[in-house]
């Protein structure tokens, strides 16, 4: 084992394979395939998957709410699924969890519903209390302490769902679709909080995710899982701009809205069209992103490319550029202009042809 | 219809009746109230006996199922067949069949406290199976998240599911309490005393029709309190729904 990885990974997984045995009315269900990932201590780690394809297993074996069929899942160097229920019940503590339903208890208001883990783990009551509304202060809801779930709109459920989570002064947080149930803008602000909360409070946190969005505010790194298996990992700004999976460039396309307008879309063809033009998609980050690309190649190599769309997007505070050009004259302009393209470290990719 | 278009003889024979309650309920006061008081008692007390018991059952029930908190199948089937068992006797049944017991555990087969055990012994399983229905309601997210805080499974019981299945378990023993209120005039047709006895006794076999209704109306006052404060007390513990 790599001694320097499991210092600074606050989990890692180790050849992981998750089997749901057969029950009484469904087959046995491979979920998760030898999967290994090192979460970093201190990062924001993102997992990003469709449903089913797993990641909702991945995060339960840290807490051990599910235990690995073969493998190793190590928390803060301990190895989670060795361990016996009654001291998994102790390891829990320092890992907090929020969920997409915020499942916070209907019966309890806020103070108590932020005091539910302090009391499971018996703490004193002068100590609760003093915490709780530490808390609540800290995710902006000290007004609405005596308040019951029902009278919260979703993002301050989910508010109270991080402070509770917090209640412990956890190293590791684990969020299980923590804004899948609330609308764009309050994700957003659900979001920013738990970034102050890894910036501030130095904690790491394992988000999984079926939204693009989600990882590209917030995500260090990103796991991309489909069928029980991580079929890419990387930085989220290489794994956004760069992405090679095709289901990664399904997630990154439906998040940048990278289409072309709907006539090119239609008229799109995988081979060249005599007369037409070859529909050109350059990906502008690094250095180069602010190189005037297709001045100097209309100057220098007197190609006149046709603009189709171009965006601006930001991951994690980086910006990147995409734009969509046709090159009309055949294959010599457009293999001149791939090779223009390349030596400046852009990415190009022919994606069709349009008449 | 004007009061003066009334014939006399309507007006005399409402008069009739009228005298005819009045001096039953004076011959009875001292019996009503008293059997109204037994009455109130046998249901309170078999109430609070089968809550006490009916809600442990109840959990264990629902807890021991396979995959649950507790899980231990084989004691599941036990337990849910004696439950089953039990329910499955018509009350007067049981309340006959009771007697041998009631008598060598309180000392009588016929009397209040006797008719209070049979009470119970039949009530026990009808909640313990609803309380069980409550306690499986309870969101999976919540028994989750609270696992995932480091609750022990006993911590999950009195911290998650009673308090999230409360709103329920009042429901559930309200609906009892309104049963029970009828199986005390069972046992009172069985000479224990209360509303039922005195309704068979005086009011159906000395052909006292006037008592036997005075009687039902009682009881169905007594039933539309219970139900209301029931309902009343389910509505303020339940916070799922903004007030």
């Amino acid at each position: 084992m790599n001694p320097s990885s499991s210092d600074t990974a606050a989990i890692r997984f180790i050849n992981v394979s998750k089997v749901f045995a057969a029950g009484d009315n469904d087959k046995a269900f491979t979920a998760l395939k030898s999967v290994s990932l090192d979460v970093p201590r201190g990062s924001i780690q993102g997992v990003i998957g469709r449903s089913g394809a797993g990641k909702s297993t991945l995060v339960r074996l840290v807490n051990g709410l599910e235990k690995p069929t073969s493998g190793q899942v190590i928390v803060d160097g301990v190895d989670i699924s060795a361990l016996p229920e009654r001291r998994l019940r102790v390891m829990r503590r320092p890992i907090g969890m929020i969920f997409q339903l915020f499942n916070l208890l209907s019966s309890r208001t806020v103070f108590d519903n932020i005091a539910f883990p302090l009391e499971i783990s018996g703490a004193a009551k002068s100590a609760i209390r003093a915490r709780v509304n530490e808390l609540a202060e800290l995710v902006g809801l000290t007004d609405k302490i005596d308040r019951y779930p029902a009278e919260l709109s979703g993002g301050q459920k989910q508010r109270v769902g991080i402070a509770r989570a917090l209640a412990n002064n956890p190293k590791i947080l684990l969020s299980d679709e923590a804004t899948s149930a609330l609308d764009p803008e309050t994700t957003q602000s659900i979001l920013e909080l738990l970034l102050r909360i890894n910036r501030e409070l130095g904690l790491t946190i394992l988000l999984i995710t079926h939204e693009m969005a989600v990882i590209r505010a917030i995500a260090q790194q990103v796991a991309v899982i489909d069928g029980g298996e991580i079929v890419e990992r990387g930085s989220a700004f290489d794994v956004f701009t760069r992405p090679r999976h095709p289901l990664t460039r399904l997630f990154v396309s439906q998040e940048t809205g990278q289409v072309l307008p709907s006539y090119f879309a239609a008229h799109m063809r995988g081979e060249p069209v005599a007369g037409g033009q070859a529909v050109v998609k350059i990906g502008f980050r690094g250095p180069n992103a602010t190189t005037p690309v297709l001045a100097r190649l209309a100057r220098e190599h007197a190609i006149m490319p046709n603009i189709m769309s171009g965006t601006v997007d930001e991951v994690g505070g980086t910006p990147f550029g995409t734009l969509v050009i046709g090159i009309s004259g055949g294959e010599e302009p457009l293999r001149r202009t791939l090779t223009f393209l390349t030596d400046l470290d852009l990415d190009a990719e022919v994606l069709g042809y349009v008449p | 219809m004007s009061p003066d278009q009334l014939s006399p003889d309507f007006l005399q024979s409402v008069q009739t009746f009228l005298n005819n309650v009045g001096a039953i309920l004076y011959t009875y006061r001292e019996r009503l109230w008293l059997d109204t008081l037994r009455t109130m008692w046998m249901t309170i007390a078999s109430a609070s006996l089968g809550t006490a018991l009916g809600i442990p059952i109840g959990v264990f029930l629902a807890t021991t199922k396979k995959n649950e908190l507790f899980a231990c199948p084989w004691a599941n089937v036990v337990v849910g067949f004696v439950a089953n068992y039990f329910r499955a006797i018509p009350f007067i049944i049981l309340a006959v069949a009771m007697m041998p017991f009631t008598r060598a555990l309180v000392g009588s087969g016929i009397s209040i406290t006797a008719a209070i055990v049979v009470l119970a012994i039949a009530a026990t399983p009808f909640i313990a199976r609803l309380i069980e229905t409550a306690i499986r309601e309870v969101d999976q997210g919540l028994i989750e998240a609270a696992r995932a805080y480091g609750a022990s499974p006993l911590q999950i019981v009195f911290k998650v599911l009673i308090p999230e299945a409360l709103p329920s378990i009042v429901l559930t023993i309200t609906n009892a309490t309104v049963a029970l209120i009828g199986y005390t005039a069972m046992v009172g047709a069985l000479g224990v005393g209360g509303l039922g006895q005195l309704a068979i006794n005086h009011g159906y076999q000395q052909n006292k029709p006037i008592l036997t209704w005075t009687i039902v109306n009682m009881i169905v006052v007594i039933v539309v309190i219970v139900q209301y404060l029931g309902e009343r007390l389910a509505r303020r513990v339940n916070k799922r729904v903004r007030t």
